[in-house]
């Protein structure tokens, strides 16, 4: 009861009212917010501002798009409501470059070496089974690295994802020397000519200096075997996860030259916005995003289509195509 | 850099200290920065923004007029508003019942297993009650050899069914074997689920009707952001939780979704997940919590950590050295050995009050020490008990004798006199002033 001393009773039914809201369409919010005007103005902007904010996309970015659709506004000096959904795409789009994913245009080295990083509980390990399925289905031989070998079964949960998709996987058991066992999956995927190398690793808070010292050193580590390894360094992301997102794409980027994104968890009702923050400030592009817990729930980033579902219901247009 | 809520509100604060009363043009540029501090420390848009509209109301009261110094009063308005969002006081787990029933439900990778398992090692160790582990994830790959393993390391029975896929009667079954065991907490971990999937929040109903649990407790991640009221909300209706964890809270994130959460279903923060370790689990307390968020320092923490670990006699001794300042090489490794034990040190450090800030750029980390405690063996009795003794040729040898080098020898000297000389101001009434300042705003 203290507790809503803070909020009177409408105003608590107001706040339900306004969480809700944010489930809803935000093209619609949008058209709410320009009813009877025909132009932008202060009041629309702010509640852009508003809706984009409760996207995840943080304060910072959120004020970056909403000053270059003002720019935009006064240069052009009259834009009708109807362009405004036109110009908030293409500024949120343009923040977010479509990534020049390596493997589309057959340029992939080989072994083609993908080193999978992040914090605990954001979805390594699915991913990578995803993965795997994805590049097997492609016709492309891989091999699984079970290089977490702390977490309590990590390394039986890598295998039953090998068993599912057909694909092998190098383990040492739990406990073993991650960079060990890093070293060997290169190894023998370099001596079994497998194509593509995708090494799981524990997950570690961006903030423990060990545990990213160890993950630099599994990096190394793999440099060894071939120099130009790991070519991909995927730092999985948690849609659901807030401002806190931008922090670990600074750290694990520091600590192992993070050069791909995946996001998962996208068929929730989060919004992932905070990755058009990470994407714009450190220039690392989304390569793929996460929708489901099946095998083939993975799908290839394109910016647009994020831009469309980030504006649109939760959990629709991007498990509907 | 990284910036803290506190840091923000600190620079938000000063806005206002500078001036002489509280306007309204002057509270509305402070509450701007409050707003933004929520914002970014994740809290969600809604609440951020009615804790700073009541915020606006009670600062401009009529408190306002009799104000001595306008920036305390608005922390105090600030700090109460938030301690009262927070919920009022500590509130523990409920474990009575024949078994006590503990249902987790949760989104997919927010640490329920993880959590089911120190949940069993703290009914077991801090409650000296016989836990039951109950295996009930039957979906994701491994997730009950995941709790197979912890239970095996921390000598607790685990329930589960090989094949069974229905978690119901998996539930069942594990509570009439609890029964037939004499184990009086069933501890049932569940599969991750995503609010917005209707068959699987269906099980999960399903589940705490067929088990009628004690407690049902809603595991979230302490980085969520936005999204973390309408899954807190959606669990709430399906469920009624009886209480929140917040997990992971081990990591730098400003946690602002536990006061959405907080906000928007009114259940107490039970338990917070502080690492990896199955003890890293620690009771919630709200106002605590608040004064953290504040840069106030979780003091009273960090002294039931302390005392659970030190030996009183010796704090007593090292008390007076510190105070004489004879602070040497032999405390600094017996504190070393203590502080280890205690558990991370840079949250340790980050629990006093005005330290927070400095240290937060310092690279601490456990196993650094290592290389720290070579050093200090390699050295003479006389040299630890005289630590001034160690001119170049000295540090050449405990270089060699420690296996490290040079640089890393004359890192650890000059760590060890800027360590003396921080103890120094501590001890000569500084922080005694701090502290009576910290009582003043609270009153």
């Amino acid at each position: 009861m203290a507790l809503f001393g803070l909020f009177k009773k409408e105003s608590k039914q107001q706040l339900d009212k306004g969480l809700s809201a944010t489930r809803e369409n935000l093209f619609s919010r949008v058209a709410r917010a320009v009813v009877g005007k025909s132009k932008v103005d202060e009041e629309v902007l702010d509640s852009l501002e508003e809706i984009l904010l409760s996207s995840d996309v943080g304060v910072p970015t959120t004020l970056r798009i909403i000053e270059r659709l003002q720019e935009r506004v006064s240069r052009d000096k009259f834009v009708g409501t109807t362009e405004l959904n036109r110009l908030l795409k293409e500024e949120v789009a343009g923040l977010m470059a479509d990534s020049g994913n390596g493997q589309e245009d057959g340029t992939m080295p080989m072994p083609y070496v993908i080193l999978v990083v992040g914090v605990n509980g954001t979805g390594k390990t699915t991913t990578i089974g995803k993965l795997a399925y994805r590049f097997s289905k492609e016709g492309r031989t891989v091999l699984l690295g079970a290089a977490d070998t702390f977490r309590a079964a990590a390394v039986d949960q890598l295998k039953i994802w090998g068993e599912r998709t057909g694909v092998p996987v190098v383990h040492q058991g739990m406990g073993a020397d991650p960079a060990s066992v890093a070293f060997d999956t290169v190894k023998s995927g370099v001596a079994q000519g497998s194509e593509v190398i995708i090494i799981d690793t524990a997950g570690r808070l961006h903030n423990k200096a060990n545990l990213m010292d160890e993950l630099a050193k599994i990096r190394r580590v793999i440099g060894k075997v071939i120099p130009e390894a790991p070519h991909e360094v995927l730092l999985v992301l948690d849609a659901s996860t807030g401002q806190n997102a931008l922090e670990q794409a600074r750290q694990f980027i520091s600590a192992t030259e993070v050069n791909a994104l995946a996001l998962t968890k996208l068929d929730g009702t989060a919004k992932g916005g905070v990755v058009i923050g990470i994407s714009d400030q450190f220039k690392v592009p989304v390569h793929y995003i996460g929708v489901g817990e099946k095998m083939e729930d993975l799908q290839v980033f394109h910016a647009a289509d994020f831009v469309d579902a980030l504006f649109a219901e939760p959990g629709k247009s991007m498990t509907n195509k | 850099m990284f910036e803290n809520l506190s840091d923000k509100l600190e620079r938000a604060f000063k806005l206002v200290k500078g001036k002489g009363k509280i306007t309204e043009i002057n509270v509305a540029e402070t509450l701007k920065e409050v707003r933004r501090a929520l914002l970014e420390a994740d809290v969600n848009y809604k609440v951020a923004k009615q804790f700073t509209d009541t915020v606006k109301e009670k600062a401009l009261g009529q408190q306002v007029l009799t104000a001595v110094s306008p920036g305390q009063l608005m922390v105090k308005v600030v700090r109460d508003e938030l301690a009262l969002l927070m919920g009022s006081s500590a509130s523990e787990v409920n474990l009575q019942g024949q078994p006590a029933v503990l249902l987790m439900a949760g989104l997919q990778g927010s640490g329920k297993t993880t959590l089911s398992a120190k949940l069993a090692n703290y009914v077991k160790q801090k409650k000296g009650r016989n836990p039951l582990l109950v295996a009930c994830d039957v979906y994701r790959p491994a997730a009950i050899d995941q709790l197979k393993t912890l239970g095996e390391q921390l000598e607790v029975e685990v329930y589960s069914e090989e094949g069974v896929k229905d978690p119901v009667a998996i539930a069942r079954h594990a509570v009439d074997h609890a029964k037939k065991q004499g184990c009086q907490v069933v501890i049932v971990d569940t599969a991750g689920r995503l609010a917005i999937d209707e068959e699987m929040m269906h099980e999960i109903s399903a589940l705490k009707g067929a088990l009628q649990p004690t407690e049902i407790l809603f595991v979230v991640d302490a980085m969520t952001g936005q999204d973390a009221v309408n899954t807190a909300s959606v669990f709430n209706e399906k469920l009624d939780f009886d209480g929140v964890v917040l997990t992971k809270m081990d990591g730098d994130t400003r946690g602002g979704a536990a006061l959405s959460i907080k906000a928007v279903v009114n259940k107490p923060i039970k338990f917070i997940g502080t690492g990896e370790k199955p003890d890293a689990l620690d009771v919630f307390h709200p106002e605590r919590m608040a004064d953290r968020i504040l840069g106030m320092g979780d003091i009273v923490s960090l002294v039931e950590k302390a005392q659970e670990q030190i030996d009183e006699k010796e704090a007593a001794a090292l008390q007076k050295k510190i105070a004489k300042n004879k602070f040497d090489f032999n405390d600094f490794l017996s504190q070393l050995q203590q502080i280890k034990k205690m558990g991370n040190i840079k949250d340790l450090v980050g629990m006093i009050p005005g330290v927070g800030k400095q240290i937060k750029d310092m690279d601490i980390d456990n196993d650094s020490f290592k290389g720290i405690e070579a050093i200090i063996r390699s050295m003479t009795p006389e040299e630890r008990n005289n630590p001034s003794l160690l001119a170049g040729n000295r540090r050449k040898r405990l270089a060699s004798g420690s296996g490290t080098d040079i640089q890393q020898v004359n890192k650890l000297i000059k760590q060890f006199e800027d360590m003396r000389k921080m103890m120094k101001s501590f001890s000569s009434g500084k922080a005694q002033r701090m502290m009576q300042q910290m009582q003043r705003t609270r009153r």
